[in-house]
């Protein structure tokens, strides 16, 4: 026999497996209030408490998807996340340019104001915006919500252009300029395909963000047809005196499912800690 | 000129309300008025302070904020970048792949699954049951602490990933160096590791604490504040004022609030910034 009953694992694998058991440890802490949506979903009569749902059925999930309950508000966030990030990125990108190219005055005062602005809590501001669009008669639709939600999205997509922008070299667009192209025509034919790893970055990484808000659809629509499934979730939640958990659960789901599966795409193409090194060092 | 775009939504979508809610923090403005807003100078800020309710919902957001943003996604996302360092690869794949998928999910599904995991039949009574330990009616006796649990578990991910990226920038030779001088692993971490990614700590610290200032979709699906506003944090406070009791003048005075308060942070955050390094 090789294996001799006097040669301990040495320290360094004692220590990596203790790391591992530690980190297991925690991995399952989060895991656990997860397990609850998962088993729900696939019971039919699931409740509060977890049980192994028996027998496993897709039938909450027939249930709900009807037009009214999921393909509609789908559809509205849809439009109202791709509508706003669409417009967030393309405006982003026109506002990078010369922040990344040129000297300019104001410059410094706008990066600055971009920066502040990506800490002010959105929440506070919303009692005024309600007010704003009811003057303006906004409030309840689709576009003015869109104009808000982009806005939101802009201070920290700007800043994220730039610095992907600022990892283009000028070079290129300069030999581009002497053949006889116009500044639009550089950014558009040389800048942006060259930095398109880092725009999927700032598409996605909006998409998400504006997906998962709640309180900004939830002031300002209040038509059923025209809520979004962030704030439709929630009604749902109140519409029958008694809340199905099972149904409830099988909508999170499939609500979530974008966000997760567009970050997976992020996560596969560019690494774990995609944009938080340009995000946060400034 | 390009910029153009971007000034005009920035301005009147993000500046406006924000210079209308100065103005209108300082009237009687209701919601359902037709009588106009009357200037009441400072009465809505002296009601504000004045009223216990107001200050309690101040210490409620303090103690959400510093508990789940500066202790718990702090420290445990910190615990998990330094951890990952050292683990085996599938382990560290499947811990993040956890992590972050919490953070993925949108913040009103996490409001739900948090409260179906505390509610009194919920899965942390049973798994106390089991382990003989006292159970809690989470929601209703500590509200504050339900909603902020379930904010460390949203929120971890992102000072996981921040950490991460700063301690992988850290020269392997100066941390090996020291321990060849004699320091243990608690004395390299504390006087090597964490100082040289400090800057990477006050942004991360400065970033939750103002997100965790203006959470409120987490807070609203769990506990709507309750019970008996015992979890109505300064967002929640605002909008039941506001939208609920159409106080819009009141309302917007409490954002107002809540506005100085982020925007102090902001700025600190910027001065971190600067200090350090100076904006390019």
């Amino acid at each position: 026999m090789t294996f001799s009953l006097t040669a301990r694992p040495p320290r360094r694998v004692m220590d990596k497996m203790a790391v591992n058991l530690a980190l297991l440890v925690v991995a399952a802490g989060f895991v656990i209030p997860l397990l609850w949506l998962i088993l729900a979903a696939f019971d039919a009569r699931a409740g509060v408490a977890v049980h192994w749902p028996h027998p496993w059925t897709l039938h909450n999930f027939h249930a709900i998807l009807t037009y009214d309950t999921t393909y509609r508000p789908m559809i509205n966030g849809a439009i109202l996340c791709g509508g706003g990030t669409l417009l967030t990125v393309a405006v982003s990108v026109l506002a990078a340019y010369p922040l990344s190219r040129y000297r300019f005055r104001a410059k410094r005062p706008f990066l600055l104001t971009i920066l502040f602005a990506t800490g002010l809590p959105i929440t506070a501001i919303m009692v005024p915006v309600y007010g704003m669009f009811v003057q303006v008669n906004l409030i309840d639709t689709l576009i003015g919500t869109i104009l808000f939600m982009a806005t939101t999205a802009l201070p920290i997509s700007i800043w994220l252009t730039k610095n992907f922008m600022d990892g283009v070299p000028v070079e290129l667009e300069q030999a581009a300029w002497t053949d006889g192209a116009t500044v639009m025509q550089g950014l558009r034919r040389i800048v942006l395909p060259l930095m398109w790893p880092g725009l999927a970055v700032v598409t996605i990484y909006t998409f998400i963000g504006l997906w998962g808000n709640f309180f900004v659809p939830f002031v300002l629509l209040s038509s059923n047809d025209r809520l979004p499934a962030s704030v439709s979730i929630y009604t749902f939640f109140g519409q029958y005196g008694q809340v199905v958990y099972g149904q409830l659960a099988a909508y999170s789901m499939l609500y979530s499912l974008p966000a997760v599966l567009l970050y997976l795409m992020l996560s596969r193409r560019l690494g774990g800690a995609f944009s938080f090194g340009g995000a946060v060092k400034g | 000129m390009p910029l153009w775009p971007s000034v005009v939504l920035l301005g009147v979508f993000l500046a406006g309300p924000i210079l209308y809610c100065v103005y209108s923090a300082f009237t009687d403005m209701a919601l359902t008025g037709a009588s106009g807003a009357h200037f009441v100078g400072f009465d809505n800020f002296r009601k504000a302070f004045g009223s216990s309710e107001f200050r309690a919902s101040l210490v409620y957001t303090l103690i959400f904020t510093v508990l789940s943003a500066i202790i718990g996604q702090n420290v445990l996302g910190m615990v998990l970048a330094l951890l990952m360092r050292s683990g085996t690869a599938w382990v560290r794949a499947l811990v993040s792949t956890i992590v972050i998928g919490a953070w993925v999910i949108p913040e009103v599904v996490a409001g739900y699954l948090w409260s179906a995991f505390l509610g009194n039949d919920g899965s942390l009574n049973h798994i106390l049951g089991v382990l003989s330990l006292p159970e809690q009616n989470w929601l209703f006796d500590i509200p504050i602490l339900a909603v902020s649990l379930a904010n460390i578990w949203r929120g971890t991910a992102f000072s996981m990933l921040v950490y991460s990226a700063a301690l992988s920038e850290v020269p392997k030779e100066i941390e090996e160096s020291a321990t060849v001088d004699g320091a243990g692993t608690w004395q390299r971490l504390w006087s090597v590791t964490l100082p040289m990614i400090r800057r990477s700590i006050m942004t991360n610290l400065m970033l939750i604490t103002l997100q965790t200032l203006s959470v409120f979709g987490l807070i609203w699906t769990m506990t709507r504040g309750g019970p008996s506003n015992k979890s109505e944090t300064l967002p929640l406070f605002a909008y039941q004022q506001a939208f609920q009791l159409s106080q819009l003048g009141y309302g917007t005075a409490l954002a107002l609030v809540l506005l100085a308060i982020g925007a102090v942070f902001s700025l600190v955050y910027l001065r971190a910034l600067r200090l350090e390094e100076g904006l390019r």
